[in-house]
């Protein structure tokens, strides 16, 4: 009588590990054991074909001193001080846009989503080739009698059509955020406020606005990561080198071309990954805890 | 609900229209760019969406130059087996993390919530490493490796089945199933909208993905369809019309799946998004 019961409650006790082992296995092996070698080689002057010794503090260090460095966190910064307010805003206007039932309104809503299926660098090129000296914006600004504008030739209108790349390409994304967010508004609010005469922008502040804040939060939290962390965008725009003497160059774009390679710096590329961790991470932090300050009102 | 009066739904359609020529127009571009032969001007003042002469010469051409065909079969690769390694291994980590009790359950849950807070960029450097350490680099195994389960798949498939009542596995508890039996034959069914949305969105990230087989493919011959792209618009960026084939080869498969299976999309991103 005892050796099933035996048998049985082994397997219980192995069977969890089993279902647990390929996934945490994965993830154990391929992301959080990579996340303590960073850590570690970020103070080491560990090289692509090299393990390094322990240097102390001296990549950071090091850091201090390059200008390469300093143009990547302030362009970094840059992307989200300038984009996240876009894509907190706009993607929120226009799930309000698709949000009303109307004749066709399921093809609209999803055919403004098309940018977010498409790989970043598929948009990427279609990009470089709209904003080309003869491409098609330059085409209509020719019609309208204005330009041709270099987009893609200087330093500052490279940043910004790239950061217009990342918001077109998130529009969608945080459309559908915004539509689950909005579907739970009360109609009887928006109602009530018409009867009392607001107009559309006074009910948009006041009603809209704080029934969706929570989700403008979490959009904003979101896409600040996601901006401070961009790659694609500016690599593909601005070239690998990040643009004319890579003034361009972001922090991660820095991360890909110092510790890439047969010669990479791995230890001093681990050290500026660290550096990404921790303010993205803070930044995360920081939009989360703006929201948790203000709500006593 | 009120109705719309007749000059707000012509405004709303209005706007609907500009907001359709923004986020379609540069795709229906790219499109007309790839079809026009190299006798027609595409740098005309004003410009002209409709090719005179369509042709799909571009497509043929844009092969001739880089092995596309070769590059999208990596790329169809790569997609297919990070669906099927998700799909198993979020919806088995999911189910011990939500239905089974055992030591060691909350260090592990901890481990995936951990995981999710790190950003992939910011391991990418210790990955490439790791890979060479394992003589992988420059393999498509090495692109598949890391993303093979997502801690944010895992987090999904957890929620799924703890949504499930617990009434529908007692019957089978009762009736002598062990615990893979009831997995598969009754967990596992009940989440299938779930795991239509893992999969989905595997297939999508891996074929999407770029910086990380930039990073770790080196040899032309075993591109994925992005980086070979990348290739293509460094080398022959003189010719728009070849790339914009190239791109319109890389975007094609994904529109057609997501116009096929948009429910799940829009479903799969307002969770992943909240839960995430």
């Amino acid at each position: 009588m005892e050796r099933p019961a035996k048998r049985i409650r082994t397997h219980r006790a192995i069977s969890p590990w089993l279902f647990l082992l390929p996934g945490v296995g994965v993830i154990a092996a391929f992301n959080l054991y990579p996340f303590f070698t960073t850590i570690y080689k970020a103070f080491t002057d560990a090289r692509t074909l090299t393990s390094g010794n322990w240097v102390g503090l001296q990549n950071f260090q090091t850091m201090i001193h390059d200008d390469q460095f300093w143009t990547a966190l302030r362009n970094s910064g840059l992307y989200v001080l300038l984009v996240v307010p876009f894509t907190v805003l706009l993607p929120l206007l226009l799930a309000m846009l698709v949000q009303k039932q109307m004749p066709g309104i399921a093809f609209f809503r999803s055919a403004f989503y098309t940018p977010v299926v498409a790989s970043v660098v598929v948009v990427g090129l279609i990009w470089v080739w709209i904003l080309d000296d003869r491409g098609l914006v330059n085409g209509i600004l020719n019609v309208l009698g204005a330009g041709p504008v270099k987009f893609l030739g200087d330093q500052w209108l490279l940043l910004l059509s790239a950061m217009a790349l990342t918001i077109w390409k998130g529009l969608g994304y945080y459309m559908i955020i915004y539509l689950a967010a909005l579907a739970n508004v009360p109609q009887e609010l928006h109602e009530a406020a018409a009867v009392d005469g607001a107009g559309p922008i006074r009910r948009f502040v006041s009603v809209t606005m704080p029934s969706v804040r929570p989700t403008m939060v979490l959009v904003g939290a979101l896409s600040s990561v996601n901006a401070f962390k961009v790659f694609s965008e500016v690599f593909l725009l601005a070239g690998p080198a990040g643009g004319p003497a890579g003034e361009d160059t972001t922090l991660v774009m820095l991360v890909q071309r110092v510790g890439t390679g047969l010669n990479g710096r791995v230890g001093y590329a681990s050290a500026i990954s660290l550096i990404v961790f921790v303010i993205a991470l803070l930044l995360m932090l920081l939009v989360l805890r703006a929201d948790r300050k203000e709500e006593p009102r | 609900m009120k109705r719309l009066s007749g000059w707000e739904k012509t405004l709303r359609y209005v706007l609907l229209l500009v907001v359709l020529a923004i986020t379609v127009g540069p795709f229906l571009w790219q499109l007309s760019t790839s079809l026009k032969g190299t006798t027609e001007d595409i740098y005309t003042y004003p410009p002209k969406l409709l090719p005179e002469h369509p042709t799909l010469k571009n497509y043929s051409g844009v092969a001739d130059i880089i092995p596309v065909w070769d590059y999208a079969l990596n790329s169809l690769k790569v997609a297919l087996t990070n669906v099927v390694t998700n799909v198993i291994g979020a919806s088995m980590a999911g189910y011990a993390l939500a239905r089974l009790r055992f030591k060691g359950r909350k260090i592990a849950g901890l481990a995936v919530a951990m995981a999710l807070l790190v950003p992939l960029e910011a391991i990418i450097i210790a990955q490439f490493t790791m890979m060479r350490d394992l003589s992988l680099n420059n393999t498509l195994v090495a692109v598949v490796l890391p993303g093979a389960v997502s801690a944010l798949n895992v987090m999904l498939m957890r929620n799924a089945f703890s949504n499930l009542p617990y009434e529908i596995e007692e019957a089978a508890v009762i009736d002598g199933a062990n615990v893979w039996q009831r997995f598969v034959r009754i967990a596992l069914p009940s989440v299938k909208g779930t795991i239509a949305v893992v999969a989905i969105f595997a297939f999508m990230g891996a074929w999407d993905d770029f910086l990380w087989p930039l990073i770790v493919l080196s040899d032309s011959s075993n591109f994925t369809l992005t980086v070979g792209l990348n290739f293509l618009h460094g080398t022959f960026q003189q010719n728009p019309r070849l790339v914009a084939a190239g791109t319109i080869i890389a975007v094609a498969p994904l529109i057609v799946m997501f116009a096929c299976l948009q429910r799940f999309f829009f479903r799969g991103v307002g969770e992943g998004a909240v839960k995430g």
